[in-house]
C-alpha cells in the first residue's frame, strides 16, 4: 500500500542544512498496524506527514497503491487527504470555535456531503468514540482525553484506508493514553492501515511491527 | 463544498472573531456612509436649486438693462439706456408670444405704522406680476395695477412685513408710510419662503410707476416676460431683442432664460457632486486598507486553521472560498450598516434643513455598495491567497 523509496527531507535553516529525514525506504502493507518510535527530534513527525500528504519529500518517491504522490496536482493530493487518509495530532488540532460534531462534520463538509448526512454520520462517529453524549460540547468544555477521541472521530469519518497518529497520547495520563489506543486498536476494522508514532513503549507493544528511527535514518525493525 | 455550507462556515468563522469582525464591518459601514451623506448633500445642493430655479416659472424670459457677454452670468457695466415701462409695454403689445409682461423696480424703504417700522426691499410691479410669478393672496387682493395706469397709493404687505408691522392686528385698509408716500394695504401675501437667499415673504408690493416716481428712477430693475412654453423661449427672446434694439437705437440690454442660468448652475453642482463622491470614495480606500490590515492579521493568526482545514482535505479553492466568503459577508455587513447610517444622517440633516432636498442618489448607494464589495473582497482574500497555497505543515506550524 505504502513504498517509500530512498525518500529524503531536508530544511535549510540560516546556512545549514538539516536533514529530518534521510534515504528512508520502506514498504508497509495493507491493515498493518505499525508503531514508529525513536528520540525527539529523529525526524518521525516529518516523516509522517509526508506519508500524510501534508508534506513532501525533497527527493525520492513516495507511492500510494502504486501511485507516485509526487506527480499529483494540489487538488489531488487535496482528494487523497479527504478520503484515503485520516491524520491524529498531538495537540488534537480541533477548531475551538467549533462543537464537538461541527468539527467531525468538517471533513466532509468540504468532501460535499449533504448536511443531513453529516449530521447522523457525525453523530454515529461520536458514539463509536463513546462521545454521543458530547456532540454539542465545544473543545474547551472537553477534556484531553475526550479532543483526542473528537480527533480520532474526525480522522476516521470519511472512512479513509489508513489512518496517521502521531504521538496520540503524547500529552494524556496514563488512562486516557489507554482509552485512545484500544479505541485506535478497535476502528482499525478491516485492511485499515494504521501508523502510530509514539514515545511510549507500552503503546508500541500493541503494534505488529515498529520502526525506529535516529537522525532522520531508520535504525531497525522489528516484527 | 455547497454556498450555503460555505457561507455557514464562514459567518461561524466570524462571529469566532467578534472584535475583529466588527472593526473590519464598522471600516466599511464609515466608509459608506461618508460617501451616501456626502452625495446626498452634494445632489441634494443640486436639487435645491434646479427647484428653486423652476420655482421662479421657467417659461420666463428676464430682460436686463444693460449689456453682458455671457449669459448666465449675473449682468453688470454700464447701462446705456434705461429700460422703461413703455418698453414693457411695447414688449406686451407688439410681441407675439409674450403672454404677460411683468415690470419690476426695487429700491429698500423703511415702511411705518404707527410707532413701529421696518425697512423693507419695496417692489414696483403690477397686477400681471401675481401671474407671472405665482405667488398668493391671503387675505384682500393684490394690486390692479396695469402698466397703462401703473400709478396709485395702493400697497400689499409680504407674510412677514405684515406680521412684523401689524403684530396680529389687521392690516387691510390701514394707511402705512413709507418715505414721503402713504399707501393704504389693499391685501396680504402668503408666506412663500426663502428662496435662493431673498425672503420672500418680508417684502411690500406698489403700482409700478409710484415706485420709480418715489425712488427717483428712470430704468426698471427688470421685466419678466412670461411664453407659453419653454419651446417659445427662443423665438420670443430674439423678437424682445430685435424691438428693444429698434426702441433704444442700440443693443443694450440682456434677455436671460431660466434655464440658462439653471444648466450653469446644475452643472457647476454636478462637478460638486462628483467631488464629494471622490472625498468620499478616498475615505472608502481607508477603510478598504483597514479591511486588508484586518485580514492579514487574521489570515496569520488563522494560519494553523488553514492548515487543519487542508490536512482535512480542503483544496486550495474551498480554503480560499472560505475567506473569499467572509470578505463578502464583512463588506455588505458594513455596506449595509454604512446605507442604514448615511441615510440616518441625512434624515437628521433633512429634519434640520427642511427646504434642503438631501437624498442620496442610487447611483451613489450602488457605486458605494460596488466598491465596498470590491473592496472588501480585493483586500481580503489577497492575503488569504498566499497561506491557502502553503503545504499543510508549514500552514499547520503557524508561523
Ligand atoms: N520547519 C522546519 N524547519 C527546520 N527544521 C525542522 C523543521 N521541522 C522539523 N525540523 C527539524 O527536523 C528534525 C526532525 O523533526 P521532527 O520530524 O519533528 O522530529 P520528531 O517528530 O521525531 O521529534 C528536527 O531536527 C527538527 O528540528
Ligand atoms: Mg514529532
Amino acid at each position: 500500500m505504502i513504498e517509500l523509496d530512498d525518500v529524503c527531507r531536508s530544511y535549510t535553516v540560516g546556512d545549514s542544512e538539516v536533514h529530518a529525514v534521510q534515504h528512508v525506504s520502506l514498504h508497509i502493507g495493507a491493515g498493518e498496524h505499525v508503531a514508529i518510535m525513536g528520540p525527539s527530534g529523529s525526524g518521525k513527525s516529518t516523516l509522517l506527514h509526508i506519508l500524510g500528504c501534508l508534506d513532501r519529500p525533497t527527493s525520492g518517491v513516495y507511492r500510494f497503491r502504486g501511485r507516485d504522490v509526487g506527480m499529483l496536482s494540489d487538488d489531488e493530493r487535496s482528494h487523497m487527504r479527504q478520503h484515503e487518509i485520516g491524520f491524529v495530532f498531538q495537540f488534537f488540532y480541533l477548531l475551538a470555535r467549533l462543537t464537538a460534531g461541527a468539527n467531525v462534520e468538517l471533513p466532509m463538509l468540504f468532501a460535499g456531503v449533504p448536511k443531513s448526512e453529516r449530521t447522523r454520520r457525525a453523530t454515529e462517529a461520536l458514539e463509536a468514540v463513546g462521545l454521543g453524549d458530547r456532540i454539542h460540547h465545544r473543545p474547551d468544555q472537553l477534556s484531553g482525553g475526550q479532543r483526542q477521541r473528537v480527533a480520532i472521530a474526525r480522522a476516521l469519518v470519511m472512512r479513509p484506508s489508513l489512518l496517521l497518529a502521531d504521538e496520540p497520547t503524547g500529552n494524556l495520563d496514563r488512562s486516557s493514553a489507554e482509552e485512545v489506543m484500544t479505541l485506535l486498536e478497535r476502528l482499525r476494522a478491516g485492511d485499515r492501515t494504521l501508523i502510530v508514532v509514539t514515545h511510549d513503549p507500552e503503546v508500541a507493544r500493541r503494534a505488529q511491527r515498529i520502526i525506529r528511527m535516529t537522525d532522520g535514518r531508520i535504525e531497525e525493525e522489528r516484527v | 463544498m455547497k454556498g450555503g455550507d460555505l457561507f455557514a462556515f464562514a459567518i461561524g468563522a466570524l462571529r469566532g472573531h467578534r472584535l475583529r469582525t466588527s472593526l473590519s464591518v464598522a471600516g466599511v459601514a464609515v466608509g459608506i456612509s461618508a460617501v451616501v451623506a456626502l452625495t446626498a448633500l452634494g445632489d441634494g445642493a443640486r436639487a435645491y436649486v434646479v427647484r428653486e430655479f423652476t420655482s421662479l416659472g421657467s417659461n420666463l424670459l428676464i430682460v436686463i438693462p444693460g449689456k453682458v457677454e455671457t449669459t448666465g452670468a449675473i449682468p453688470f457695466g454700464g447701462v446705456t439706456h434705461d429700460l422703461t415701462v413703455a418698453d414693457a409695454r411695447s414688449i406686451a403689445m407688439r410681441v407675439p408670444g409674450a403672454v404677460r409682461v411683468a415690470p419690476i423696480a426695487v429700491a429698500t424703504e423703511a415702511v411705518h405704522w404707527e410707532d413701529r417700522s421696518r425697512s423693507v426691499p419695496i417692489l414696483g410691479v403690477t397686477a400681471a406680476y401675481q401671474r407671472v410669478r405665482h405667488v398668493t393672496v391671503a387675505s384682500g387682493r393684490f394690486l390692479h395695477t396695469t402698466m397703462a395706469e401703473g400709478g396709485g397709493q395702493e400697497l400689499v404687505l409680504g407674510a412677514k412685513a405684515a406680521h412684523e408691522l401689524f403684530r396680529g392686528a389687521n392690516p387691510l385698509g390701514r394707511i402705512v408710510r413709507a418715505g414721503a408716500w402713504r399707501f393704504r394695504v389693499v391685501g396680504v401675501m402668503a408666506p412663500k419662503g426663502r428662496s435662493l437667499g431673498f425672503d420672500f415673504d418680508d417684502l411690500v408690493f406698489i403700482p409700478v410707476k409710484t415706485a420709480m416716481r418715489m425712488f427717483n428712477r428712470t430704468s426698471l430693475f427688470r421685466i419678466l416676460v412670461e411664453v407659453p412654453s419653454a419651446d417659445e423661449l427662443g423665438p420670443v427672446k430674439r423678437r424682445v431683442i430685435r424691438l428693444l434694439a429698434q426702441r433704444h437705437r442700440a443693443d443694450d440690454v440682456t434677455v436671460i432664460t431660466q434655464d440658462a442660468v439653471l444648466s450653469a448652475f446644475s452643472s457647476i453642482l454636478g462637478v460638486l457632486t462628483l467631488a464629494l463622491a471622490g472625498l468620499a470614495s478616498v475615505s472608502l480606500s481607508v477603510a478598504g486598507v483597514g479591511i486588508m490590515n484586518v485580514m492579514l492579521v487574521a489570515v496569520s493568526e488563522r494560519r494553523r486553521e488553514i492548515g487543519i482545514l487542508k490536512a482535512l482535505g480542503a483544496t486550495n479553492g474551498q480554503v480560499l472560498g472560505v475567506f473569499l466568503a467572509e470578505a463578502v459577508v464583512l463588506s455588505t455587513t458594513g455596506g449595509l450598516l454604512g446605507l442604514a447610517a448615511g441615510a440616518a444622517g441625512v434624515r437628521v440633516f433633512v429634519a434640520l434643513y427642511p427646504s434642503f432636498p438631501a437624498s442620496p442618489p442610487v447611483w451613489s448607494i450602488a457605486a458605494a455598495m460596488g466598491v465596498a464589495i470590491a473592496v472588501g473582497v480585493g483586500f481580503g482574500v489577497w492575503p488569504a491567497r498566499r497561506a491557502t497555497r502553503l503545504d499543510p505543515v508549514t500552514a499547520l506550524r503557524g508561523r
